[in-house]
């Protein structure tokens, strides 16, 4: 089986050039779509070597201004843009990435024993900080760029390797120090496309959070900009300054409005399906970051099919009363049939919540 | 399963059996294929359900299922955001328990379709809308079969619906047709005709604060806010609030009173009904309001006429038709709700009209 994989990626890399030119100890491999390899460790992105998390040498972590929330998992993302190419930089919209390009987004969680999970921890980003064997390395998801477009692969971890697995996976993980279990999706290739198909009609799969607004931000480990670095290492074309790009808020920087905060919060959390184009568009209830009018986003805004989503309240967002608004209280559910996001969640994020809460109650007016 | 990995071109075969599901599927594969063995043969199960919004959701083109049943979805059933040429043939979509406010929304429910066909379908005891079509455009729900769910069969802001030959029975209203604001899209240009809708007396059992929360129990056909409407050739009988009920958006207990945005029509307009075969019903209006305005106007022992309008009309458009009837010897009762059920009436010459036909809808010619 090993070798008869070897020969495959021989083949491959005779017909695919670019990926293969230059197999290094270090970087990383590409793959086509008929020959994605069963083991993750076969790209080269990300892997454990002596009891550390490793990842390519050309590829780059990122973090979000504010990130989507995952049950409180940790997440190592990486970007692995072919060498001498560019991803081309966009003001609003996913950046245009060449075909090579892979996404990758590993979820772990601090963990005393390898078994129950810490939802707690926080994490400085660095690689050199985290011991494997005190993780619960859960899943990595990789968004691969094709000639035809992205494609969403999901690797669940078991052991020292993660393994492909398309129809993705239920984990029930203990959480430490109580009785209570997170029942955690790990999302199949299709359900990958229940958030990354931001635009329903056209219905092709995009990365999330590689945007400007989102990317726009110095907590890197050196304090570089993020835009800066990828263009000064000739990976992005068309950026001109940080000034010049839009960022979202960090949801958790009290220093910035509440205005700002919640609409960062809102736009990673929501607007892959609650913009013009997505699947959520059937609500009307619109929650990206700019751009939208205060009723579009749910301020005296009533339900279209919510059912028991409601809650029995009238309003996505009454003024002043967070108690009595369908926003915080989608949120602040855990019933599927209530809760949003729908997918990706099983806990409540109450830091989110608290925030979306104070948004609305720092809200004037009135619904008649 | 297979349905998580359907490629273009895939016909996927459900095996007879019942098959158990803890998380939602998804399919967003265009021109698949779905078939079981039967409705009651090939049972898709989520009883164990703890993730995921629907029981199968589904975003592609040239799309059809049929001969196998969902069961027991935490939320929606079956759902169909966005896409063309889709068929729903022989699927059952039930909550097994019976009429409960925690069983999902919606069993059957296309969204954002063009050129959809829901046929020989059974829903059965969603806590909103059995069958419900939302924001699609050349429709055609025929041979259906809706029974115990909060709405049998709802047609919303969608365009150019054909509703036909379906039986809908015991729910709490038994044919909807609805515009809600907000949406981009609105509807009109709906057709009902040939269904048997009897006696849907079935308390209300929606979720507080949703559309359907509102609508009284017996109620035959509802029509809110919506233009061009055509009943006609149904029988519909021993629905207790009345067999046809025609209001606006500001019918606060049909719909809930709330802000609308200004581009919102909240007036039905154009609505024609003829050569209905009406029987009973009227005799215990589903809301207080009702009840007292009956007593007040037939006496207690007495019912409602067959329809029942709320009487409000665009205030810049006096010389539209809104309703029109040719039914023998129906009539139409106004609650007079702009002058807050002051004088409330059987409106007796001012609906003697006739309205263009709607023309048939054909798939395919959208």
């Amino acid at each position: 089986m090993k070798a008869n994989r070897l020969n495959r990626l021989l083949l491959l890399c005779v017909f695919l050039l670019s990926g293969c030119e230059d197999s290094v100890p270090g970087s990383s491999q590409f793959f086509g779509s008929n020959n994605y390899p069963e083991r993750l460790s076969e790209w080269g992105l990300v892997w454990i070597d002596a009891n550390t998390l490793r990842i390519a040498e050309d590829s780059f972590i990122y973090t979000l201004n504010t990130p989507l929330f995952s049950d409180y998992a940790l997440k190592l993302r990486t970007l692995r843009i072919p060498k001498n190419q560019k991803a081309t930089y966009d003001d609003n919209e996913s950046f245009g990435f060449p075909v090579g390009t892979v996404v990758s987004k590993t979820f772990f969680y601090r963990s005393p024993n390898g078994q129950s999970v810490t939802l707690t921890s926080k994490w400085d980003g660095t690689l050199d900080n985290l011991d494997v064997d005190k993780l619960r390395l859960i899943e990595t998801r990789l968004l691969v760029r094709q000639e035809t477009g992205w494609e969403a692969l999901p690797y669940i971890w078991r052991g020292d390797d993660a393994y492909l697995k398309v129809t993705g996976d239920l984990k029930e993980l203990p959480i430490t120090g109580t009785d209570e279990k997170i029942p955690y999706l790990v999302p199949s290739r299709n359900q990958c496309a229940s958030c990354h198909v931001t635009d329903h009609t056209k219905g092709l799969l995009l990365p999330i959070g590689l945007k400007a607004r989102h990317l726009n931000h110095t907590k890197t480990v050196d304090g570089e900009n993020q835009l800066t670095f990828l263009q000064k290492t000739k990976q992005l074309s068309g950026f001109s300054s940080p000034a010049d790009a839009p960022a979202n808020a960090d949801f958790n920087n009290s220093e910035e409005t509440l205005d700002r905060r919640a609409r960062a919060y809102l736009d990673i959390n929501c607007s892959h399906c609650h913009n013009k184009k997505g699947p959520a568009d059937t609500s009307a209830l619109l929650l990206e970051h700019s751009g939208v009018d205060p009723r579009s986003y749910g301020v005296c805004k009533p339900p279209i099919a919510s059912g028991r989503g409601s809650g029995g309240l009238l309003y996505s967002i009454v003024p002043g009363e967070a108690h009595s608004s369908i926003m915080p209280f989608r949120l602040g559910s855990r019933d599927p049939a209530e809760m949003m996001p729908e997918l990706g969640r099983t806990l409540v994020h109450q830091e989110g919540l608290a925030l979306i809460n104070q948004w609305i109650n720092s809200m004037n007016g009135r619904c008649i | 399963m297979q349905l998580e990995t359907a490629k273009p071109g895939d016909v996927i075969q459900i095996p007879e059996g019942l098959f158990n599901f803890k998380r939602s599927l998804v399919m967003n594969s265009d021109n698949v294929t779905i078939i079981g063995q039967g409705m009651d043969k090939s049972v898709l199960s989520f009883a164990g359900q703890i993730a995921g919004a629907e029981g199968l959701s589904v975003n592609a083109n040239d799309f059809t299922i049929q001969d196998l049943a969902i069961e027991d979805t935490i939320g929606d059933a079956l759902k169909v955001n966005e896409g063309n040429n889709i068929v729903i043939r022989r699927v059952r979509t039930e909550w097994t328990r019976g009429p409960d406010v925690k069983n999902g929304a919606y069993g059957i429910y296309p969204v954002q379709t063009t050129n959809l066909l829901v046929e020989e379908s059974v829903a059965i005891a969603a806590s909103d809308a059995g069958i419900y079509v939302g924001q699609s455009d050349n429709v055609i729900v025929k041979n259906n079969r809706a029974e115990f769910n909060v709405a049998g069969i709802e047609i919303e802001n969608t365009t150019n619906a054909d509703v036909f030959d379906n039986l809908a029975t015991q729910n709490t209203g038994g044919i909807l047709v609805f515009n809600m604001p907000q949406i981009p899209k609105e509807g009109h240009s709906s057709r009902v005709f040939r269904n048997t809708i009897v006696a849907n007396n079935t308390e209300n059992f929606a979720a507080e604060g949703t559309a359907v929360s509102g609508v009284p129990k017996g109620s035959g056909i509802l029509i809110n806010s919506n233009d061009r409407v055509e009943v006609f050739d149904n029988e519909i009988k021993d629905n207790q609030t009345a067999n046809i009920l025609i209001s606006s958006y500001f019918s606060a207990n049909f719909a809930g009173q709330r802000e609308l945005a200004d581009e919102f029509d909240p007036y039905p307009e154009h609505i024609f009904i003829y050569d209905n075969q009406f029987e009973g019903g009227g005799k215990e209006p589903g809301r207080d309001y009702l009840v007292q305005l009956k007593n007040a106007a037939f006496g207690e022992a007495g019912e409602f006429p067959d329809i029942i309008w709320d009487g409000m009309t665009n205030p810049d458009k006096t010389a539209s038709k809104v309703i029109c009837l040719q039914n023998g010897d129906a009539k139409i009762f106004n609650l007079d709700l702009p002058n807050e059920f002051k004088n409330p009436r059987i409106d007796e010459s001012s609906h003697d009209c006739e309205l263009s036909k709607l023309s048939e809808v054909i798939l395919g010619e959208s």
